[in-house]
Formats: structure tokens, C-alpha cells, sequence
């Protein structure tokens, strides 16, 4: 446990001493949502309704960048050698970065929510469940994408890579996600959005589990 | 891996039976079976659709025990089978694709749907081909194995969510076929096919894993001292 809490501490050392980094990540992802506008064309009423897939997307763009960043400090010199050489549990290291990359992907989900509503004109009043649904998605998208990013940011080819291995695995991410976020934008009269969390959060749990249980192997030598 | 294995000629046998059956089945599908009543001839592409499916499903259900077997025991043997079924599984789940958009045109009027099964084994493609495409990136053998076999069990464990999630979010497709859904005429070329399919892959599985092996040996296996004094004599400045 104080293992988790200092790799904890320093992956947000990390991310702090990176911050502008997360603000070209941020500005990368609030063009996106501003370009898929365009995709659309200005009919108000259809980017309403497409708001939420645009905001998951952007987000899920956004994460392949800051994934693979959150590694490739780890990759200079050697810091990860050094790190496993410590008498820390590689599970600590695991859950220490996927921990500060979910912290740092869900902000990022809530930084591109006002950029959402002012595009799309997609607001909603229930933000406490708008919160929690962005909470349980990017759980769902920084689990695995930690795994991956570990593998990945070790190879050549690592920018095609890492999206190419994420993307089709987290399907059911963006499909809940999505669903529940529209629910929450467009009104949900049949009281759906709970069934959809609960989805995000089963995959979540499944792959924080099998994450933790699988990264010793990815990082042996 | 010992000479006779290596020479064995068992893959060649069931590549050899599976073709039969194959010719067999598809023979007696087109020909001796009834007509669909609804559907008429575009129905019979089901004798090789529905036999597909199930291997694609065993395909990678074999990579994903060759995977789970390679974290356990750590040899060399399943990486060489997980390579090559998960190539299998990937083949035949982009077949199963195709067979599925050709039967699907002249049924629904459209070439794809955002059915469970159809999301899930396009799904499928792209998670398993990028492990592939994984695997041709990292040139240490052990590293290539060890990632692989966990991007194996993660896709595969990811399979059961992604066709739940696609089933609750939309649905078209008809009830998977099997036995006790199918009318009787219908079983034999089913059946058929189903091994035919089966014994093609199993032997072509059994052949590319001997490819892998051979391969994995000249990884693993030091430089031959010989082709380092070719390299320095064609070295420049070395003898002409």
C-alpha cells in the first residue's frame, strides 16, 4: 500500500512537472471537437445529437496521446529498469500510473464539456451524473491503455501501435458512454443511463483486475 | 521440436481431409439439400457461413488457451501455436465478415448491420490483427511472446462485454443457427463443413507453427561464426 501511494505520488509529480504537455492535450482534443462540427455541417439540431459521441471521440483521441506520454518519460534513461530494481511490486507501478492517467484522463473528459456546450449547444443540468459517467469511461479507457502504453512506448512504431491495440478493445467504453452522456443531453425519460454505467463500470473492474494481474509479466526482463 | 514431428505428415493428412469433406459438404449443400423457403439459393451459403463461425469462435479460443498455457509453462511451444491460430482466428473471422455481407445484400438489402455478432467479429478482426501487427513490431522473442499472450487474454476476455454491449445497444440479426434450429435436411452439409473446416485449419495451424518454430530457432540460436567472417571480409577495407 505505501508502495502504490509513492509511485502515486510520483506519477502526479510527473504529470505536474508535464502540465504543459496537458494543456496541448487538452487543446489538441477541443480542436478535434471543434473539427467534427465540420464533418457535420452547421445544422444545430444534429450536433446536438451527435454531441456526445463527438465529446467521447475527442477523448479518446486525446487519451492515445497522453497514454503513450505517461510512458515515454519512463523509456529515458531507463527510468523503468531502475524502477523495477526498487523493492516495489510492478502491480504498484501498475496501478500507481493507470491510477494517475484515469485522474488525468477524466479531467480532461470535464475540461472538454464547456467546449462541448458552447459548440453544440449540448448542456445538461445533472452534472454530478454527467461527472460520474466521464469517471467510470475513462476507468474504463486508462486500464488498458496503461497496459498497452507499457508494451507499446517500448517498440518502434509505437504512435500506430497503441491505438491500434486500444481502439477495438474499449468498443464497449465509447458505446455505453456515449449512450449514457446522450441520455443525459437529450433527456432520458426511461431511466437508462444507470444500466449504461453499470456496463462502464463492470468493463472497468474487469480491466483494472486483469491489468494488475497481467503487468508483471509485461515489464519482466 | 524433434525430427519426427517436424516431419510428420499429419497436417498434410488433415489439410487433405478437410478439403474433402469441404468438396463434400459443399457438394451436397448445393446440390442434394432443399431449397430455403423464404430465402431460396442465397440460403445455402449458410453450409459454409454458419460452419465458419464456429471455428472462427475455436480458432481463437485455441490462441487464447495457447496464451494462457505460454504465461504457465513459459514454452516455446505455445508461442509458436498462439502465432499461428490467432492468424487462423483472424483469417476466418474476416471471412465469416465477408461470407456475412454477401448473404446479408440480397437479405436485408444491405451489406452490413450493427448486429451483436457481426460488431463483435469485426471487432474481433481489429483487436486480434493488432496483436498481430504487435507482434511483428517487437523483435525480442521473449518480449514478442510474453506481450502478445497478454494482449491475447485481454481481447479475449474483452469478447463476451463488446457483444453484450453491442446487443443492448442494437439487434437484427437472426438467432444463431444450430442443430436444433435448423430443419433436419439441412444438418448433414452443416455438419460436414463444420469438420471439413475444422480438419483445414487444424492442419494449417499445425503447419505454420512448425514455420514459427523454425523461425523462433534462428532467433534464439547464437550468429553462426561463419556468416561474421563473411560480413568482415566483405567488411570495406577487407579483402575484395
Amino acid at each position: 500500500m505505501t508502495a502504490l501511494l509513492v509511485t502515486l505520488r510520483k506519477d502526479f509529480l510527473l504529470q505536474w512537472r508535464g502540465r504543459a504537455q496537458v494543456v496541448a492535450i487538452f487543446a489538441f482534443g477541443a480542436s478535434a471537437l471543434l473539427l467534427f462540427s465540420f464533418a457535420i455541417g452547421p445544422d444545430s439540431l444534429a450536433l446536438q445529437q451527435h454531441a456526445a459521441g463527438f465529446l467521447w471521440l475527442g477523448l479518446l483521441l486525446a487519451s492515445t496521446l497522453s497514454l503513450a506520454e505517461s510512458f515515454e518519460c519512463e523509456m529515458e534513461e531507463q527510468a523503468l529498469e531502475g524502477l523495477l530494481l526498487l523493492p516495489a511490486s510492478a502491480r504498484a507501478l501498475y496501478y500507481g500510473k493507470a491510477i494517475a492517467n484515469w485522474a488525468q484522463l477524466a479531467l480532461l473528459g470535464c475540461a472538454l464539456v464547456p467546449i462541448m456546450v458552447v459548440l453544440y449547444d449540448a448542456g445538461t443540468l445533472r452534472l454530478l451524473a454527467l461527472f460520474g459517467v466521464i469517471v467510470l469511461g475513462t476507468a474504463g479507457l486508462s486500464a488498458p491503455g496503461t497496459l498497452y502504453a507499457a508494451m507499446t512506448s517500448q517498440i518502434r512504431g509505437r504512435q500506430t501501435l497503441l491505438p491500434l491495440l486500444l481502439f477495438p478493445l474499449v468498443v464497449p467504453v465509447l458505446l455505453a458512454a456515449v449512450k449514457a452522456t446522450s441520455l443525459l443531453i437529450l433527456g432520458d425519460p426511461m431511466g437508462q443511463v444507470r444500466p449504461w454505467a453499470t456496463l462502464l463500470a463492470a468493463f472497468a473492474v474487469i480491466h483494472w483486475a486483469l491489468g494488475g494481474l497481467l503487468f508483471d509479466r509485461v515489464v519482466e526482463d | 521440436m524433434t525430427k519426427t514431428s517436424a516431419q510428420s505428415r499429419t497436417p498434410q493428412a488433415l489439410i487433405a481431409a478437410g478439403i474433402a469433406l469441404l468438396l463434400a459438404g459443399s457438394f451436397w449443400g448445393l446440390f442434394k439439400a432443399p431449397g430455403e423457403i423464404f430465402m431460396g439459393d442465397v440460403q445455402r451459403i449458410m453450409y459454409v457461413h454458419v460452419p465458419t463461425a464456429w471455428n472462427a469462435m475455436l480458432a481463437l479460443t485455441f490462441a487464447f488457451v495457447c496464451a494462457v498455457a505460454f504465461l504457465i509453462t513459459n514454452a516455446w511451444k505455445w508461442d509458436n501455436r498462439l502465432e499461428a491460430a490467432m492468424e487462423m482466428g483472424v483469417v476466418l473471422s474476416l471471412l465469416l465478415c465477408m461470407q456475412g455481407a454477401i448473404w446479408a445484400k440480397p437479405t436485408w438489402g444491405i451489406w452490413w448491420d450493427w448486429d451483436p455478432r457481426l460488431t463483435t467479429t469485426a471487432v474481433m478482426v481489429f483487436a486480434f490483427g493488432g496483436i498481430l501487427a504487435l507482434r511483428n513490431a517487437v523483435d525480442d522473442p521473449v518480449k514478442r511472446a510474453v506481450w502478445s499472450s497478454v494482449a491475447c487474454i485481454v481481447a479475449f476476455a474483452d469478447v463476451p462485454i463488446v457483444y453484450f454491449s453491442v446487443k443492448w445497444w442494437n439487434s437484427l440479426h437472426q438467432a444463431q443457427s444450430t442443430p436444433a434450429t435448423v430443419s433436419k435436411a439441412f444438418h448433414w452439409p452443416l455438419r460436414i463443413n463444420a469438420f471439413g473446416i475444422l480438419f483445414l485449419w487444424a492442419g494449417l495451424v499445425a503447419l505454420r507453427t512448425r514455420v514459427a518454430a523454425f523461425r523462433l530457432r534462428g532467433e534464439l540460436a547464437p550468429p553462426p561464426p561463419q556468416a561474421k567472417a563473411e560480413r568482415d571480409v566483405s567488411a570495406p577495407g577487407g579483402a575484395p
